[in-house]
């Protein structure tokens, strides 16, 4: 139930994150208005009937400013738009309020990278009618970045000095300091634009029980008709929608619960819903379904989710009390590099891979932390040794390193013996990864012990069986990056992210590793400005963690999830950097 | 007998604060974390999650909290959810109704149907009809509900397409068709429930014959000449249901809770439903005002078995 | 349980008085084997949890070994079961996820029935205690037990874990839960009989011949109370085992690598269509059992009727 595609930045990177995408490629312009790219141009507003979409996970909110997952961001797409979306090779998209992507060479964008300047769609309606404007978009920042209104998507706010209105249809956002990633406000699912007047009652700490996130007034394609928290969201089309063309559905029905697999099953075999949202399925399910199915078929764009095993480097024993598993105690048997490379030469991503993810269909093998954007995915790694399953090389490696097998098959080395706890959530394809890793690891002579979690536990700072605490010795789940890497590579693996009791176990680094050759890369990652020289840096980065074992990277996933959608449903482009529904007005039948 | 139930009333108030105050302290203890959805991205700033906390009000101590809580509950106000920002009346209101067209049909047709198909299983023992039921029971309570739920779903839903297995909540009945349609996408889940509650109390209504078939006073009444239908009816069956209405006034208050399996599996946004994912959130004012009401409903319907227990069995003094 | 064998001294007193010993036991044994089902019943079960008890030693397959060129076959003479998806034998891990299954039904049972007797039999018999105890038993019935069990899986699964082990943890967790939360139907049930039976003239005889009350409660009346108990016991096993699979259904039940038979059948449920046999073996392992067990409990219930001697 990880957020695949849910990403956001990282805790303590409030001035790090140095944005590649002006540098790394100078979107020409981007005047493309979404109209104008229609793929149907018989498209007929309204033409279509209702449109079924279906989420295990329930919407509970629609301002996706208060969502507590991605299930609210996508449920309130269709109502609220950004200024503009991300496309899925991470380029911004003006299909939102924007009618261009600024950029440098169009002047949008100071040379010094300190400010914005978006132009935004004349002759925009709120579905209510009443006319959008600037003002607007002010109002929708003010609520959005006030502390007091704690929203959840607050960290886009971090180093924004400002949001004006320079006439009705421009807006200037002005960064406090020179900001590579000046798209940090505006694009993407973390920056949709609420409606000034609905929002005007709602302001600081009056946020809390806001009448209007339950039936927010917007510009999308869709407005709200009626929301049950928890169950359904029911959308008419906006008469008001700029598009005279577009949507192409009347109604839209957002069904949420239940479970994947039945999910799936009302994609592929009933047809009874047209879009499924995150299919986690068992890959020999999913696959046969998949392809015997003649209404629907599966969604896969690949992003930046990365399913990995974090090692501790810290010491998990609760005899350590207060100190247990923090950052300054040494893990006994994974402080030894010849532990951690055997586990990783006993590790069998390929039969995960083609076994659990169906090769390919809900994931790919990978020895890689960072796999996306495509330049910065390391070519490196697949040659090293720790990234081949050899079962002879892991017992050589432990047998040279002097950890010998006893009486009862466990290795060990002066009393320590290699006893491992291996955690993660309780989800049906993780725990037959556990089990495929506890065989081998078994083989080469450690002795595993398996424990999973619900998700909702396993991701929570203040739980002691959860990712942060980390209170075990092995651990898997999925997580991902911007576009950007940085904040990524920083807060997963650096020193001063340690997650710890001081920090309420509040940082990224959960495996408490620390290496200074990192971290330097790191710093000078937070500096450059050349695409190529940052390209290199974050694969230097991520070899750094393959070659070291400090992670085992196993699996890149299909993102933003595996969805089905029928087949019969033209104009659904995932990407893999926005939410689900980001192009849903282009969506027909 | 009337004081009886006035002395009950009165003791049920402080039992029922002490089990709010239990409820709430359970909940306020437990290592759920209502920021526990933000949790599964590890990358949400600690000062938003902190800022979050306060506005909600978590950061008070919460004996507090629950003064509060209590204290608006008096007046009706069940206080507002941490996930949806909205009232918790109204989304217990919203789920409430869907509740009672599945699972309390689903209960009030195992009871018509349970008690004759225990009855005349005692009567008829060892019958075909008694060995047939008595495998159907058991059928009904030898296999999990999810199982059950997912054969309907492949069988019904899937391979002959009859009826639909994702409970649209928004479904308005106001003509023929769309009662159908109501139908339609009830049986599924009321089956799987009827059959369970079906079994289990036709079993009890023939265990509790069968203790009562050979006593004297049936024997008496079968010397007097009375009809045999008359005998079974006026004198065993009445006695017999005795313990059966203390069966069935407890199993209602469950009728609320919700079938959170069934609930699940068939999509239906009961009260059970909204337990369980409000628990997986952790929205503490929505589990502990659905727990609070469930609560309360099982007091009033405990205090009814026993007033019903007293009409039925005169026998029974109460000291 | 400590209660058939109060009786069972009690009723063998009560037959040396009337007539030439004959003892209970024999009695319902003699009742117990014309109830055919009952015998067929006890023979399956005696049956499955011979071959649980014995199967894991003898079965040369490991349940938890991988073969991913076996995986999702169907029965063969290698698999009698089939194997699953990772293509581990179905019938390893079906005789060993017997003996979770069967032992947490039976032990939860008797956790519930004990605590359920004593409670229900001092609420019923001493006016005094009826209050507070009703209070108590309502007390618990209020609390919601799937929201309770989630709760307290969290709250004490790594303490016993320390204590008893990953796999012996949970199962006392899980045993004491669902017992202790289900101890109040037979609490009920039993007060309930013993409002009426303690008003009945062989009690008020006891009493007039200077009976002390822990001999009228255990020689008069909970014979009379035992039938029903013993019902509700019968289907309680069952429950118990279905309540496992539930808490496997909601991911909370035992770790995914013991395997009882309600987590393989809950494991198996995505594979239904490619993969029958996977549900199949399981769904009708618990079937069985508790179909067994609950006509076992039908015909005890018969043979040990007191009114029914033959």
């Amino acid at each position: 139930m990880e957020k695949s595609g849910y990403w956001r930045r990282g805790a303590t990177l409030a001035v790090t994150a140095i944005m590649a995408l002006a540098a790394c490629n100078p979107t020409p312009g981007g005047t493309t208005p979404s109209a104008s790219t229609s793929a149907a141009p018989a498209a007929q507003r309204g033409a279509g009937g209702v449109l079924n979409i279906l989420y295990w996970q329930a919407p509970t909110i629609l301002n996706p400013h208060q969502a507590t997952g991605t299930k609210d961001n996508d449920a309130s797409r269709l109502v609220l738009e950004p200024l503009a979306s991300w496309d899925k090779n991470g380029q911004p998209l003006a299909n939102g309020l924007a009618s261009e992507i600024p950029s440098v060479a169009n002047g949008g964008v100071a040379k010094d990278f300190t400010s914005v300047t978006w132009k935004l769609r004349t002759g925009v309606k709120w579905s209510d009618g009443t006319p959008f404007s600037a003002d607007d978009v002010v109002a929708s920042y003010t609520y959005q970045c006030d502390e007091k209104s704690a929203t959840s998507t607050f960290d886009v706010c971090d180093g924004v000095k400002s949001v004006t209105a320079k006439d009705p249809n421009t807006v200037v956002v002005t960064y406090a300091a020179s900001q590579p990633f000046y798209f940090q406000w505006g694009v993407g699912f973390n920056s949709p634009i609420l409606q000034k007047a609905q929002y005007a009652n709602c302001l600081g700490a009056k946020a809390k029980d806001c009448p209007a996130d339950l039936k927010p007034i917007g510009t999308g394609p869709y407005k709200v008709n009626t929301f049950k928290p928890g169950d359904t969201v029911q959308y008419d089309l906006n008469e008001n929608f700029r598009d005279p063309n577009k949507p192409f559905f009347k109604s839209v029905n957002f069904k949420g619960g239940g479970d994947a697999a039945s999910a799936a099953r009302a994609v592929f075999q009933t047809g009874d819903v047209d879009y499924g949202w995150n299919l986690q399925v068992e890959a020999s399910v999913l696959k046969p379904m998949a392809a015997n199915s003649t209404l629907a078929r599966l969604l896969t764009a690949y992003g930046s989710s990365v399913e990995r095993l974090l090692l501790n480097f810290a010491n998990p024993d609760p005899a350590l009390g207060d100190k247990r598993g923090e950052p300054d105690t040494k893990h006994p048997f994974f402080s030894d590099i010849h532990v951690r490379r055997a586990l990783a030469m006993a590790t069998d991503r390929g039969s995960v891979a083609t076994q659990l993810y169906g090769d390919g269909l809900a994931g790919k093998a990978t020895c890689n932390l960072l796999t996306a954007p495509e330049p910065m995915n390391s070519k490196n790694t697949d040659s090293l040794d720790v990234c081949k399953f050899d079962l002879a090389a892991a017992n050589k490696e432990l047998d040279d390193a002097g950890w010998a097998k006893g009486s009862d098959g466990i290795r060990a080395k002066g009393g320590v013996k290699l006893k491992i706890l291996y955690q993660t959530t309780v989800n049906s394809v993780r725990q037959s990864t556990q089990a495929i890793m506890k065989a081998n690891w078994e083989k080469v002579g450690f002795s595993v012990e398996l424990k999973s979690v619900p998700a909702a536990t396993f991701f929570t700072n203040t739980s002691p069986d959860g990712a942060n605490h980390f209170w075990a010795d092995v651990e898997m789940f999925t997580n991902s990056g911007d576009p950007d890497p940085t904040s990524y590579l920083s807060s997963t693996a650096s020193c001063k992210q340690a997650a710890g009791k001081a920090n309420n176990w509040n940082f990224g680094n959960y495996m408490r590793y620390c290496n200074a050759d990192y971290d330097k890369i790191i710093d000078q990652l937070r500096t450059e400005t050349d695409s190529a020289k940052r390209n290199q840096l974050a694969i230097q980065a991520n070899d750094i963690l393959t070659k070291d074992v400090a992670v085992i990277p196993l699996i890149t996933r299909v993102a933003p999830t595996p969805d089905g959608v029928s087949k019969a449903l033209k104009g659904v482009d995932p990407s893999p950097w926005d939410s689900a529904m980001y192009n849903i007005a282009d969506w027909s039948k | 007998m009337g004081r009886y139930v006035v002395r009950r009333l009165l003791i049920a108030i402080p039992t029922l604060l002490v089990i709010s105050f239990v409820i709430y302290a359970i909940l306020a203890l437990a290592p759920i974390d209502p920021l526990s959805q933000f949790g599964a991205d590890p990358r949400v700033p600690a000062e938003v999650r902190e800022r979050i906390r306060d506005s909600l009000g978590l950061n008070q101590p919460w004996p507090l909290r629950y003064v509060k809580w209590v204290t608006a509950m008096f007046r009706g106000d069940f206080g507002v959810s941490f996930m949806s920002h909205s009232s918790v009346g109204d989304l217990i209101a919203q789920r409430l109704p869907n509740t009672l067209a599945v699972v309390g049909v689903a209960y009030i047709l195992g009871v018509l149907m349970g008690i004759p198909v225990g009855m005349i299983s005692a009567i008829k023992r060892y019958s075909f009809f008694d060995h047939a039921a008595t495998t159907l029971a058991f059928m009904g309570f030898s296999v999990p509900t999810f199982f059950t739920g997912l054969l309907l779903i492949i069988i019904f839903g899937i391979k002959l397409r009859w009826f639909p297995f994702i409970y649209s909540s928004t479904l308005q009945v106001h003509d023929l068709a769309s009662l159908g349609q109501q139908i339609k996408q009830s049986i599924m889940p009321i089956t799987v429930l009827a059959l369970f509650d079906v079994a289990t109390i036709a079993r009890y209504v023939r265990a509790e014959m069968l203790e009562h078939l050979p006593l004297d006073y049936v024997r008496t009444a079968r010397g007097k000449g009375l009809m045999e239908r008359f005998v079974v009816l006026r004198h065993v069956l009445r006695n017999s249901l005795i313990p059966v209405v203390t069966l069935v006034a407890l199993g209602v208050p469950a009728v609320f809770g919700g079938a959170i399996v069934t609930e699940q599996v068939f999509r239906v946004p009961g009260i059970g439903e909204l337990l369980v994912t409000s628990i997986g959130n952790g929205d503490i004012p929505v589990v502990a005002t659905v727990v609070f009401i469930f609560a309360v409903l099982v007091v009033l319907f405990n205090l009814l078995a026993d007033i019903l227990y007293a009409v039925l069995d005169p026998r029974i003094r109460y000291s | 349980m400590a209660t058939t064998e109060a009786r069972l001294t009690a009723t063998t007193v009560k037959a040396n008085m009337l007539r030439p010993p004959r003892s209970l036991w024999s009695d319902a044994w003699y009742q117990f084997r014309r109830h055919q089902l009952a015998m067929a019943g006890l023979i399956v079960l005696s049956f499955l949890i011979i071959a649980t008890l014995v199967g894991p030693y003898v079965w040369p397959t490991k349940m938890d070994a991988i073969d991913f060129a076996q995986s999702l076959q169907g029965p063969s003479a290698d698999h009698p079961f089939g194997t699953d998806d990772l293509g581990r034998d179905i019938f390893a891990r079906s005789l060993w996820g017997g003996r979770v299954s069967i032992a947490v039904g039976l032990t939860a049972v008797i956790i519930a029935i004990t605590l359920g007797m004593t409670i229900g039999s001092l609420a019923g018999y001493f006016g005094r205690l009826d209050n507070p105890l009703m209070r108590l038993t309502d007390l618990f019935l209020s609390l919601p037990i799937l929201p309770l069990l989630l709760i307290i899986i969290y709250l004490f699964r790594d303490t016993l874990r320390a204590m008893f082990g990953p796999e012996v943890g949970i199962f006392i967790m899980i045993v004491t839960v669902i017992g202790v939360l289900q101890w109040m139907p037979v609490a009920r049930l039993v007060r309930a009989q013993f409002l009426s039976l303690k008003q009945k003239e062989f009690v008020e005889a006891a009493r007039a011949v200077g009976d002390p009350d822990s001999r009228i409660i255990i020689k008069h009346i909970i014979p009379n109370v035992l039938s029903p108990v013993l019902v509700a016991a019968t289907i309680g096993v069952g429950g118990a085992i279905l309540t496992e699979s539930t808490l496997s259904f909601l991911g909370l039940g035992f770790p995914p690598d013991v395997p009882t038979w309600g987590r393989l059948l809950y494991d198996a449920t995505n594979f239904i269509e490619i993969a029958p046999h996977w549900v199949l073996f399981p769904g009708f392992l618990i079937f069985i059992t508790v179909l067994s067990i609950n006509y076992v409990g039908d015909g005890l219930r018969d043979a040990l009727d007191p009114r029914k001697t033959g």
